[in-house]
């Protein structure tokens, strides 16, 4: 069954993703299938998707983030005589159970590209007088909702190609995104931030690729002040945090102002683990495998916050040899610590993933993207482990981040661990230029003005960027 | 720190081969009252280290699990899961320390949080 799903205009990349994943989460295993609404780019709104039932339907709609609506549509034209002729020719005994006297409805005037005052809306409801509604009206809690979606083509902008053509939709609405989670839960109101505190609208999004659900387990490695696992500790989940900086997990900003008290905030079930640990050397016990159904996190990749792993620098380079601790002074040690660079942060993320995940959990996590980067860097991936989605935010006109779902397909083993790790290195040697320490950092921040920097970022003013609407312009 | 977190963590100082499990020093234990969540349960029973919880919960002062290793058909039965959960969530060493059973190092336990950090001299 055809439904059309309606965008909100944003996060164009993830849209998609997240309905499949829910798809996926309510028990649809095969890809779904799409289509675009004839002469409409692929940033467009409006979708066309394939759904086995109203039910899945709706189920995805309402746990979504980014779906409108989700509509039965009962007719669709380029003008307004076509989509009365739509209308008309309608099966009727679809529509009449919706329509009957016994019924409350209401009808949404709604558009795309363009603003209707009142009159104009009022006018097109009145324009419907052919559907023979029955029915009593009821603003407030109808029981059927119907939509009349108008969209046009606005035009030039930018020299973009237009978004939508001029298509007008009328459908009764299955679901919705249920967006006041979004206003619950912003940033701004959140009891305890810190400086990359993971927008809430994205701890969603990133909750709903996991496939987040009452009774699973989900842990974040990075966990910081708990952003991420509130957004799962908000559908249900069991959660779990480590961070190797134990002011944050510990202290945080006094007793009221701390990870449990951004969990109690919203009245979620507290993380039944948290825990100073570093990812380099996670202290999990030999034997212990397959007991997460998620790690969704956003690893320091060294552009606002750089990661930190157990050993001084001049010890990991064999400079020194490892200080001593005093016995006397081995209460309140502070071990020193190193510079942790993403390449062997992502590795040995995907190596504990591919032994903590149950079979079928997924790993979701950001992984940086310069943007200049004509070759396109492949995604860093694992023997175990097979990418769904990969989605892109553009932060700025040097750099981007993607959303990367990987889930868990095959056991992990000795030689599997033994084969990521070969190839770790070879990705490393590959990747060097600026995985490395700092570099990411200095290609984001470096001034782009061709005097002051090398020959390499000249090429940036060469070739500009298209101004980017989406990934497919 | 809940006891689940326990029977998941070891020692991992550098050398150490046996460093699972973790003997508990207390100073102070806490109860928490956790929504009791059976689906849960059933999922994680699998995975416990059946002796390590046992011994954690005797050092926090609970002694009303069995001792051996419970058939899965337990799971079946309320009063047992009960006691699993009570054990396995609502049980928090709130200041303490866990203690490497080969070298006897501490890892503290302050405010629930375990710090599982390793020295310099350890990585």
């Amino acid at each position: 069954m055809w439904y059309l799903c309606v965008f909100f205009h944003r996060l164009l990349d993830y849209r998609k993703p997240e309905v499949e994943s829910l798809a996926y989460l309510f028990g649809v295993n095969d890809a779904l299938e799409w289509k675009l609404p004839k002469h409409h780019h692929p940033d467009s709104p409006f979708h066309f998707v394939n759904l086995p039932s109203e039910d899945i339907a709706r189920s995805i709609a309402n746990r979504s983030i980014l779906v409108k609506g989700m509509y039965e549509v009962w007719g669709e034209g380029s003008s307004y005589e076509e989509l009365e002729e739509a209308i008309r020719s309608y099966p009727e005994d679809q529509m009449l159970p919706y329509l009957s006297s016994d019924t409350t409805f209401k009808i949404t005037v709604d558009s795309f590209g363009k603003v209707f005052s009142f009159q104009e809306q009022n006018d097109r409801i009145k324009g419907l007088s052919y559907i023979p509604f029955k029915g009593r009206v009821n603003l407030k809690n109808p029981d059927h909702k119907f939509w009349l979606i108008e969209t046009d083509d606005y035009g030039v902008n930018n020299g973009l190609p237009p978004v939508a053509e001029r298509r007008i939709f009328f459908g009764r609405e299955i679901g919705a995104a249920d967006r006041k989670l979004i206003p619950t839960y912003q940033l701004k109101s959140r009891n305890y931030l810190g400086p990359t505190a993971m927008d809430a609208e994205v701890a969603f999004l990133m909750a709903n690729q996991a496939l987040v659900e009452p009774g699973k387990l989900v842990y974040d490695p990075f966990v910081g002040t708990g952003s991420i696992l509130v957004a799962a500790a908000h559908f249900g989940a069991m959660t779990m945090g480590a961070d190797i900086d134990i002011r944050v997990v510990r202290d945080g900003r006094g007793p009221d102002t701390n990870v449990w008290s951004n969990f109690k905030q919203y009245g979620l079930q507290m993380p039944i683990g948290l825990l100073r640990a570093d990812n380099n050397l996670p202290p999990w016990r030999p034997g212990l495998k397959e007991v997460f159904d998620a790690i969704i996190c956003d690893p320091p990749y060294g552009v606002r916050a750089g990661g930190r792993k157990s050993g001084g620098r001049k010890l990991l380079k064999g400079v020194v040899d490892p200080y001593t601790v005093p016995d006397d002074k081995r209460v309140g040690h502070i071990p020193s610590t190193a510079p942790y660079c993403l390449s062997e942060c992502v590795h040995d993320l995907l190596d504990l993933a591919g032994r903590m995940l149950v079979m079928g959990g997924r790993l979701v996590y950001f992984y940086p993207v310069l943007r200049e980067d004509s070759t396109r860097n492949p995604f860093p991936d694992h023997p175990c482990f097979k990418l769904v989605a990969s989605s892109e935010q553009i932060l700025s006109s040097r750099y981007s981040r993607v959303l990367l779902t990987m889930v868990k397909i095959g056991p992990y083993t000795e030689e599997i661990a033994e084969t990521a790790r070969r190839k770790h290195l070879e990705f490393r040697e590959n990747h060097l230029k600026w995985l490395e320490d700092g570099n990411l950092h200095s290609s984001v921040f470096a001034p782009a003005d061709p005097q002051v920097t090398a020959a390499g970022d000249l090429k940036l003013s060469k070739d500009p960027k298209p101004k980017y609407r989406g990934k497919y312009v | 720190m809940r006891l689940l977190t326990h029977n998941m963590l070891s020692s991992n100082i550098k050398g150490v081969a046996n460093g699972f499990p973790l003997l508990i020093e207390v100073e102070k234990v806490i109860e928490k009252q956790v929504d009791f969540n059976p689906d849960f349960l059933k999922n994680i029973f699998p995975k416990i280290e059946w002796q390590a919880l046992v011994q954690a919960s005797r050092s926090m002062g609970y002694s009303e699990l069995p001792e051996e290793s419970p058939e899965s058909s337990m799971l079946d039965s309320d009063d047992f899961l009960m006691k699993f959960h009570h054990v396995l969530l609502e049980l928090h060493l709130e200041e303490g320390a866990l203690v490497c059973p080969e070298t006897g190092r501490k890892f503290p336990v302050n405010k629930g949080i375990p710090n599982m950090l390793l020295h310099e001299d350890e990585v």
